[in-house]
């Protein structure tokens, strides 16, 4: 007997409907060599209730067999279980507080709180670009209040930003992530407005996630910054002060970027229950979610939480109940 | 026959309670006695606890999101109509125990430009319940004269039924002169709404102004400054152009928004308002709300106070 070299494709064979996701039924065996009797001999041993046997490697698709589409996706299959890909939030925001109290509570310097907290917004960004779903993740990582800080910690911030972004522009690139800042950054230091640019400009073609990092912004300071810029226009004769609407103001927030600007979902953690001067307009029919975590423990766990409770409410939008 | 039997005790149950919670009924026979000497005690308890709160600091602006409403009717298997008497009944005493507690203002999220979105049949039975409770807002024993109330209407009230528009201003009118407490009743109201207006009308003021004012200089926003030209146009209008146009520019910052239902979302709802406000969500429908939310939410205000204190003053 040829040795037959049987690989076991790992994709189980299930209902997509059914949640949570049961345990596979199948096996796909997808044999390296042409087809034998003998390699229906081998199912008779396998250990799965049934086999498939594809003859035609080209016939699996993203772990699909042929026109099969009760089979998920592969890309599908990296969604943890329980969560519908349709309920998804597209635009996810967080406001990354409690890196301080954490530090504070382990007796570290507030700085390795800082540095904890960026380890944390890499785990979320790869949970992001793993899943594949969220298209934009707005963090706020510097408010226009933030400034009444020692000046020590304010400097190590304005550091610390540099820093991550020339660290880890390679990594953009590479995962074709998309990064933009939004917020008054005439006020940063020059080298850090400098980094922002280069960038922004590496990235603006990038098509994967959309990271929109939140620096010295405020949410009235946007909406004002909008209404002045309309306010010019129709000083300058271009538009009627009656034609002012809501579209006309979104399109100079400075959210304008994102191909989706309105947040489906705002975590906060560290308990506070307030969205301090963040994307004020923006977040009209956002689902806010509060955690107790602070920011540097907040993991895939604390991200699935949130999701999960974001999946169980029902977006009316002042309508009828659906 | 048996369920409309059915509703109308629902509803003359909850007029009752109403009546009861806002003191009101209490005739001099032995069962007027009775329940005026109980509530009498449940009054006096209540204003104990409120002078024990009073210790800490009180919030001068709360803004409520009536919420839940249709889910208290379907959960008694009442019609939505009644689910929404019964968040009026229990938003009154709501009202009076704010006031009693010392708030000044009480913001109330009645109807939302959004809700126009409803079928045609709910959208005009919440406007005739809109206009019945405008009018009994003047009456006597109703809290505008309890307490002293100066009534707001904030919203596009060209979106209202004329009916409805001519009820809110008459009583704007009536109440002008009341100076101790406000209730800001926002109707046909979003936020992006308010701010879309906002910037409209400040535009136009300030095209105005540039028309009125007179060769060689008269007092117009646009003074010789230090400031750059570049900078000078940008700012043709600024922020307290805007504030000045706001429509909640009668009032202070919220310092707590409840929403009740357990939604943790603000449906556009003071956006522009809310930058340090406390959210507060109890999972409770708002017909059921009850005084111990109010407790609750204002320890968690005053656990939060100085901490919001400091970020108001930076802003």
């Amino acid at each position: 007997m040829p040795s037959l070299q049987l690989s076991l494709s790992i994709s189980p064979l299930t209902d997509p409907t059914l949640s949570p996701q049961p345990k596979p039924q199948s096996l796909l065996l997808v044999p390296h060599t042409p087809l034998r009797p003998k390699h229906l001999l081998c199912c008779l041993f396998a250990t799965a209730k049934n086999a498939i046997i594809v003859e035609d490697q080209d016939a699996v698709v993203n772990g699909r067999v042929g026109a099969d589409t009760s089979v998920p996706a592969e890309e599908d299959l990296l969604l943890p279980a329980g969560l519908q890909k349709e309920f998804m939030p597209k635009h996810v925001a967080v406001i990354m507080d409690g890196n301080r109290r954490w530090a504070r509570m382990r007796g570290l310097p507030v700085v390795l709180g800082y540095e904890a907290g960026i380890r944390a917004l890499r785990r979320v960004m790869g949970l992001c670009c793993k899943w594949g779903i969220i298209r934009v993740l707005t963090v706020f990582a510097f408010s226009s209040d933030n400034w009444f800080r020692p000046k020590v910690e304010v400097d190590f911030l304005m550091r610390l930003f540099g820093r991550g972004l020339k660290d880890e522009l390679e990594n953009f690139v590479r995962k074709n992530i998309r990064i933009s800042v939004i917020g008054d950054s005439s006020k940063l230091p020059k080298p850090l407005q400098e980094l922002i640019m280069a960038a922004t400009e590496t990235t603006k073609n990038n098509s994967g996630l959309h990271l929109i990092v939140a620096v010295n912004y405020s949410g009235q300071r946007d909406i004002v910054q909008a209404c002045q810029s309309i306010a010019l226009k129709a000083k300058d004769g271009l538009i009627e002060p009656e034609d002012i609407n809501e579209f006309l103001i979104e399109q100079e927030l400075d959210t304008r970027c994102a191909a989706f600007p309105h947040p489906d979902l705002l975590i906060r953690t560290s308990g506070e229950l307030r969205v301090s001067n963040f994307l004020l307009w923006q977040l009209a029919y956002t689902e806010l979610f509060f955690t107790q975590s602070h920011w540097p423990e907040f993991g895939e766990s604390e991200f699935l939480e949130a999701l999960h409770s974001f999946q169980q409410r029902q977006r009316r939008y002042g309508g009828k109940n659906t | 026959m048996a369920l409309e039997s059915k509703l109308k005790d629902n509803s003359t149950r909850m007029n009752k309670l109403y009546r009861f919670g806002m003191g009101l009924d209490m005739k001099n026979n032995s069962d007027g006695l009775v329940s005026r000497l109980f509530g009498n005690l449940v009054s006096s308890m209540r204003k104990f606890l409120f002078r024990i709160l009073s210790v800490g600091p009180i919030p001068n602006h709360l803004a409520f999101i009536l919420d839940g409403n249709r889910r208290y009717a379907k959960k008694w298997n009442l019609q939505e109509e009644t689910g929404y008497k019964c968040g009026f009944w229990a938003l009154m005493p709501m009202l009076k125990y704010c006031y009693e507690l010392g708030v000044t203002y009480v913001t109330i999220y009645a109807f939302s430009i959004d809700n126009f979105k409803r079928g045609p049949k709910e959208v005009q039975c919440l406007m005739g319940l809109m206009q019945e409770k405008i009018e009994g807002l003047l009456e006597e024993e109703s809290i505008v004269h309890q307490f002293g109330v100066r009534v707001h209407f904030i919203g596009n009230l060209k979106l209202l039924p004329e009916s409805v528009k001519v009820g809110a201003e008459k009583v704007m009118k009536a109440t002008a002169n009341n100076n101790k407490k406000v209730l800001l009743i926002c109707v046909a109201y979003t936020s992006t709404d308010e701010i879309v207006h906002a910037a409209q009308e400040s535009c136009q003021r300030k095209w105005d102004e540039i028309r009125e004012m007179k060769p060689g200089g008269g007092a117009h926003s646009f003074e010789i400054s230090n400031e750059s030209q570049e900078e000078e146009e940008r700012r043709f209008i600024k922020l307290v152009d805007l504030e000045q146009c706001i429509y909640m520019g009668v009032a202070p910052d919220p310092d707590i928004l409840f929403r009740t239902a357990g939604e943790t979302r603000l449906s556009n709802f003071l956006l522009w308002q809310t930058p340090t406000c406390l959210l507060y969500s109890p999972g409770v429908l708002f017909p059921e709300i009850g005084l111990r939310h109010l407790v609750w939410a204002v320890l968690n205000f005053q656990r939060a106070y100085s901490y919001v204190e400091k970020k108001k003053k930076q802003l």
